[in-house]
């Protein structure tokens, strides 16, 4: 239907704001990339359309998906407009010296191979913002530490499908605390089996029971962090 | 009816299924990493233990120590070029075990996801899995498994191709999804819409239902979701015994065998004619859910609220399905295309 077309460029900025929050939503990549365009033409700096189109977009989808509203292929399609928006934005945030959400190294732990969760967890969080170094499966303990040293990490992510598997996190932990490490990062731990008692009995700063709740976690953990910095 | 599971359930109202695979192996000293059906080749005397755990427990069917031996799994362990010997041990041990109960043991050929994300979004087409699932089923198919049990899926495309593999290979097959998610699976399908798709298909299965998931209430009301869907083929519970918890530097289910033997009743008497568990039902639970399941009489059909007295709370409000279709977002204008 003809008359139905939306012509993104001829949107308010509000508007466009708006429309591309249902895009990201629909999970419509060449709208997404058309709006970012449109409001760099604009004038807006890769930062602004960054949180206030891109991320504010992706919170909705976050929150739908942990209400149960959305499942796991309308995010991974909305992850993937994300992504197209992100990579015209990357080079344009690094150059204005944008300031960064924050840096997450991810992995499930040695001994597990389901990675789905852990996947999605390393797409939601590229989708809010967050620089995302993805270790993929398997990792034992000397390779997330050498890893979160090597990459300025904020963030270690940890995840296992199994209950054999799950008791390695621990071991990670306990191996920071050792090199006296442990306070350098925000540890979050997620995986189906978990819950929020084996992340407090591990020692981890907080269990997240999926990939949305994961990305509100990080960002209320990297606020708090922030905050503390400047006090 | 030629096949053993559809001659036991013409002659019984329920049959008894098995409980865990992974947590039992474990126990006899897998390593957490390795691939169980490697064991199929190396330990095939600690198979037959575990097959043996089930059947002395009272199973009527038990699940193949094949649930990994897809070419896309096995590959996270070099082995892709042994799916079908793999497969065909698996089965095969079963059948030893089976003929040699002293009465009809079903041996179910355990087929289990990939693992991989279908198209766009991911890198699996429908015919590279329907070749994937093929393979495993001749496979089994070689080693005598009586049927394909396709289980803990959660994309209906995934379910639909390994349909189409248990048409290609000529074997009658059962198959249950995995509803973890808010009553759904990962993928967003009900309960409702797995009753519908499974009488789609050209080769509907034996018997469809759950397995594994969040904890038995969930797997529960997952169930009765079924039976409100109308269908007429035989239902399948497979419900984890509990939850996992934390315990001193070890991981143990929750779930009693008394709640376990709760569960079974309340499953059979939702209309489930196929009862086992999965994770954590260890062969104690699978003796309480026997003995549960001969000695206590048939009652009415339990509601949701029932179930959650008896096993305790659901894990989200809603399971998305009958009137309570859960919240949907309001947008603007129309979706663009």
């Amino acid at each position: 239907m003809a008359d139905d077309d939306i012509i993104l460029s001829e949107l308010s900025d509000d508007d466009l704001v708006l429309q591309m929050h249902d895009d990201l939503y629909d999970g419509l990549k060449e709208e997404i990339e058309e709006g970012v365009g449109i409001l760099l033409e604009r004038g807006w700096t890769p930062y602004d359309v960054l949180t206030r189109a891109l991320v504010a977009g992706m919170t909705i989808v976050g929150a739908d998906f942990r209400d149960g509203i959305l499942f796991v292929p309308e995010v991974l399609l909305a992850a993937n407009a994300m992504k197209g928006g992100m990579a015209i934005l990357k080079p344009l945030l690094i150059a204005t010296g944008a300031p960064r959400m924050g840096k997450m190294v991810i992995g499930t732990v040695k001994g597990d191979i389901h990675d789905i969760g852990k996947n999605l967890v390393a797409m939601m969080m590229e989708g809010a913002g967050f620089e995302v170094v993805d270790l993929g499966i398997n990792n034992a303990v000397e390779k997330y530490l050498e890893a979160l040293e090597r990459e300025g990490a904020d963030i270690l992510g940890m995840s296992a499908l199994l209950t054999t598997t799950m008791p390695y996190m621990k071991v990670v932990i306990d191996t920071l605390k050792e090199k006296g490490l442990r306070e350098n990062y925000i540890v979050l731990v997620g995986g189906a089996p978990l819950n929020e008692e084996f992340g407090r009995a591990i020692g981890a700063d907080a269990y997240c029971r999926d990939a949305a709740v994961a990305v509100e976690t990080a960002k209320s953990f990297i606020a708090r962090k922030h905050n503390a910095l400047r006090a | 009816m030629s096949n053993a599971l559809s001659r036991l359930l013409a002659t019984r109202p329920w049959l008894m299924a098995d409980g865990a695979t992974g947590t039992n192996l474990f126990n006899m000293g897998l390593s957490s990493g390795d691939a169980p059906e490697m064991w199929n080749a190396d330990q095939p005397e600690k198979i037959r233990t575990l097959y043996r755990l089930a059947v002395d427990a009272g199973s009527d069917i038990f699940l193949t120590n094949s649930f990994g031996g897809n070419a896309s799994r096995l590959k996270l362990h070099n082995a892709q070029a042994r799916v079908h010997e793999l497969n065909r041990l698996a089965a095969a041990l079963g059948r030893e075990v089976a003929d040699a109960a002293g009465r009809p043991v079903v041996v179910a050929g355990s087929v289990g996801p990939t693992g991989d994300i279908f198209a766009p979004m991911g890198t699996l087409t429908h015919a590279l899995a329907v070749e994937m699932f093929h393979e495993q089923a001749e496979g089994l198919k070689a080693g005598g498994a009586d049927v394909l049990w396709v289980e803990t899926i959660s994309a209906p495309e995934e379910f639909k191709a390994a349909a189409e593999a248990a048409l290609l290979a000529g074997m009658p097959w059962c198959g249950t999804m995995s509803f973890d998610t808010a009553g759904r699976t990962m993928m967003g399908v009900t309960s409702a819409q797995l009753a519908a798709l499974v009488e789609k298909l050209p080769n509907p299965p034996i018997a469809f239902g759950a397995n594994c998931g969040v904890g038995a209430s969930d797997l529960m009301r997952t169930i009765l979701g079924f039976v409100a869907a109308g269908t007429e083929r035989p239902i399948i519970a497979k419900g984890n015994a509990g939850i996992p918890k934390y315990h001193e530097g070890h991981i143990h289910y929750d779930g009693t065998p008394e709640l376990m033997a709760e569960y079974a009743v309340l499953a059979r008497d939702a209309g489930a004619r196929i009862i086992g568990g999965c994770c954590g039902t260890m062969p104690d639970h699978l003796k309480a859910m026997r003995a549960a399941l001969e000695t206590r009489p048939p009652g009415p059909r339990p509601t949701v609220e029932d179930i959650a007295a008896r096993l305790g709370g659901y894990s989200s409000a809603s399971d998305g399905t009958g009137d309570d279709e859960g919240p949907v977002r309001e947008r603007r204008g129309r979706r663009r295309s």
